[in-house]
């Protein structure tokens, strides 16, 4: 493993959206990405936290559009390639010749673990195109190993180049890590390059991602300070120092990326991320992990406990892009809540 | 009344077996041709054993016979791809077309919206829009017919299970077609439509979202009541409609949140956006049926 390159790639301004309510604005994003880029980062996602076309009521409005965050940052890049995430169902091709215009060079089309054949008109446009294309399965946790690799089969059959085991909900212990990658890895023809995106709702993050490297991961998400959806993403500039101890190589400056952590991302934080009980559900229970401040909210707003939300939303198996049922959710136990008192008050 | 209109189903899959079971019920119009392009599909064995004459030739099989058995209407619930050929077709022969495919060759149909304006019209060709389309845009129609909708948007949530292939590999026609339809017969001024699939089991009932941004103070009252009222309209031919909470007001937002469960005919009743889309294409052929009867009741 010594020496071996590890392409990290930055979530802070795409996952990050989902802790900042998709309210990062073009300064901030152009000076987080400018000084990722030249702390050696290869590789930056930008769009709103839902992906291309997540604007919505549902998802939240961004400050800015995903072509306005694209034309801002992707100029000012001396090496670092823009990438934009799409889920089909909530963006479409339209939005994919939109970024391919705007000038990024990596596409991921994100569909739930079990879905993987919804995605045959954006992997195959995207691959046309010549974008590096990456097919992103979600929620990985909830089937098997083989389940998982019969339907990244499909993706690369459809034309994408890698194909991610994404751990959504923070739930993913590192034997399972190992044992989804491993699969991936001697399942999938050789060209085909295998990553990891985790969340830290279990503290996991890092270790679940050197899991995926030993095992043969060769992308491996994060972002900085773990700004994302959750208690955020793997955090880079720890797993940076963990992957040079380990004698790996990222092409990553550690001590410009600790810079970026502190000087531009943690003053940008609405609220620490940190595992605290409702982001520790998320990972406990296999939610999806951008429901956090959804379910905040919910609980804010009709007094029913955000982790009974999170936990009910477990039991139900709702997968990503189901926020709508989060307010839902909460009218309904808020109903039966007072029920239960007027039963107990008449009792 | 007068004698029912005969209609030819073109598609023996599951949307088609379905529809042809309602169809079965019906008092204005009655299935007599099954269309497909397999002798040995089991959606053309199982027309035939309801008694259902069968043509395994595709929509070229079935031309020498539009006037004979005296076809007046068809229902087209196969693919995009095929739909305009199969239209221009029995057009010719001066057969009114309901689509089920995203096609959209003809104007977008929501019965309780505007069907009834629709039906004043001489049109051959009606689309259903989506599944999702029609559990959601009477309730836009229900807010924007009280109060300008400035943005409306839909989420429908729908069971693995009950996603077709076709779809599956057509899903932007789904966000396209649903949102065009949101503004053009919900009455939004702008239109965003979004589809989740969950694989979950036992399978979910289909749900669906509206959100609506208002402009002005939303009168909550109006809203309330025409809500309801569309709910009705809507049960009318799908029972198992509900308001399962709402509508919640939030500053300009108006959200109505849903759960559409089918009669389960032929289609399981977690399936409840295929039997809203089957359910709704019969209910179009019965309002032109009546008036038709209507028509020719003055005439005589």
């Amino acid at each position: 493993m010594k020496n071996k390159f590890v392409k990290l790639h930055d979530m802070s301004l795409r996952d990050g959206m989902h802790s900042k309510r998709h309210q990062i604005s073009i300064e901030e994003m152009v000076a987080v990405s400018t000084a990722l880029d030249a702390a050696g980062m290869p590789l930056i996602e930008v769009t709103h936290g839902d992906g291309l076309g997540g604007a919505s009521v549902n998802y939240g409005f961004p400050a800015h559009s995903d072509e306005e965050y694209l034309n801002a940052v992707i100029p000012k890049m001396t090496q670092a390639k823009v990438s934009a995430l799409l889920l089909p169902g909530i963006g479409t091709v339209d939005h994919i010749r939109m970024a391919q215009a705007c000038g990024v060079s990596t596409l991921r089309v994100a569909t739930h673990c079990t879905e993987a054949d919804v995605s045959q008109q954006h992997i195959a446009y995207s691959a046309k195109l010549g974008l590096d294309t990456v097919g992103f399965l979600m929620m990985a946790h909830m089937i098997s190993a083989d389940a998982l690799l019969e339907q990244a089969k499909l993706m690369v059959s459809y034309g994408a180049n890698c194909l991610y085991c994404t751990d959504s909900a923070g739930f993913m212990l590192p034997e399972e890590v190992t044992e989804k990658i491993s699969t991936l890895r001697n399942g999938l023809p050789d060209n085909v390059e295998i990553g990891f995106h985790g969340h830290h709702n279990l503290a996991m993050g890092v270790a679940n991602s050197v899991a995926a490297i030993n095992a043969g991961a060769a992308r491996i998400d994060g972002s900085v300070a773990g700004l994302g959806a959750g208690a955020g993403n793997t955090p880079l500039e720890v797993l940076v120092a963990v992957l040079n101890r380990m004698g790996m190589k990222t092409g990553i400056d550690l001590y410009k990326i600790m810079d970026v952590a502190e000087d531009l991302i943690v003053p940008m934080m609405d609220s620490p991320i940190r595992i605290d009980r409702d982001a520790l559900t998320l990972g406990y229970a296999g939610v999806y992990s951008s429901f956090l401040l959804f379910a905040k909210r919910a609980e804010q707003r009709y007094g029913v406990s955000a982790r009974d939300i999170l936990v009910e939303l477990g039991r139900r198996g709702t997968v990503g892009g189901q926020e709508d049922m989060i307010e839902d959710l909460a009218l309904t136990m808020a109903k039966e809540n007072a029920t239960a008192e007027t039963v107990s008050a008449t009792g | 009344m007068s004698k029912k209109l005969r209609a030819v189903i073109i598609g023996p899959g599951n949307i088609g077996t379905d529809l042809l079971m309602k169809m079965l019920r019906s008092e204005w119009v009655e299935p007599v041709w099954m269309v497909g392009i397999d002798p040995e599909s089991d959606g053309l064995k199982r027309a035939a054993e309801m008694g259902i004459k069968v043509c395994a030739e595709g929509v070229d099989g079935v031309l020498p016979f539009i006037k004979a058995d005296d076809i007046t209407i068809a229902f087209d619930a196969t693919s995009a791809y095929v739909h305009a050929e199969n239209s221009r077709k029995l057009n010719e022969l001066g057969v009114t077309m309901i689509d089920l495919t995203p096609a959209a060759i003809g104007p977008y149909c929501i019965p309780p919206v505007n069907l009834d304006a629709l039906s004043q019209s001489d049109i051959q060709n009606v689309n259903m829009v989506t599944c999702g389309g029609q559990a959601t845009i009477p309730m836009v129609a229900a807010v924007s017919r009280v109060q300008a909708v400035s943005y409306g948007e839909i989420i429908a949530t729908v069971s693995s299970r009950s996603i077709g292939p076709g779809t599956r590999a057509n899903i932007d026609e789904f966000t396209r077609t649903t949102a065009s339809a949101v503004e053009k017969v919900g009455g939004a001024k702008q239109g965003k439509a979004i589809i989740v699939i969950n694989p979950a089991e036992p399978p979910l009932i289909m749900r669906d979202t509206i959100h609506c941004l208002v402009e002005g103070e939303a009168d909550q009252a109006a809203i309330t009541a025409s809500v309801h009222d569309m709910v009705g309209e809507v049960q009318r031919y799908v029972p198992g409609y509900r308001l399962v909470n709402g509508p919640v007001f939030d500053g300009q937002r108006v959200s109505m949140y849903m759960e559409v469960e089918g009669l389960g005919d032929y289609l399981p009743k977690y399936a409840g956006n295929l039997d809203i889309m089957t359910a709704a294409a019969l209910r179009t052929a019965e309002m032109i049926a009546q008036k038709l009867a209507e028509a020719s009741a003055i005439t005589a």
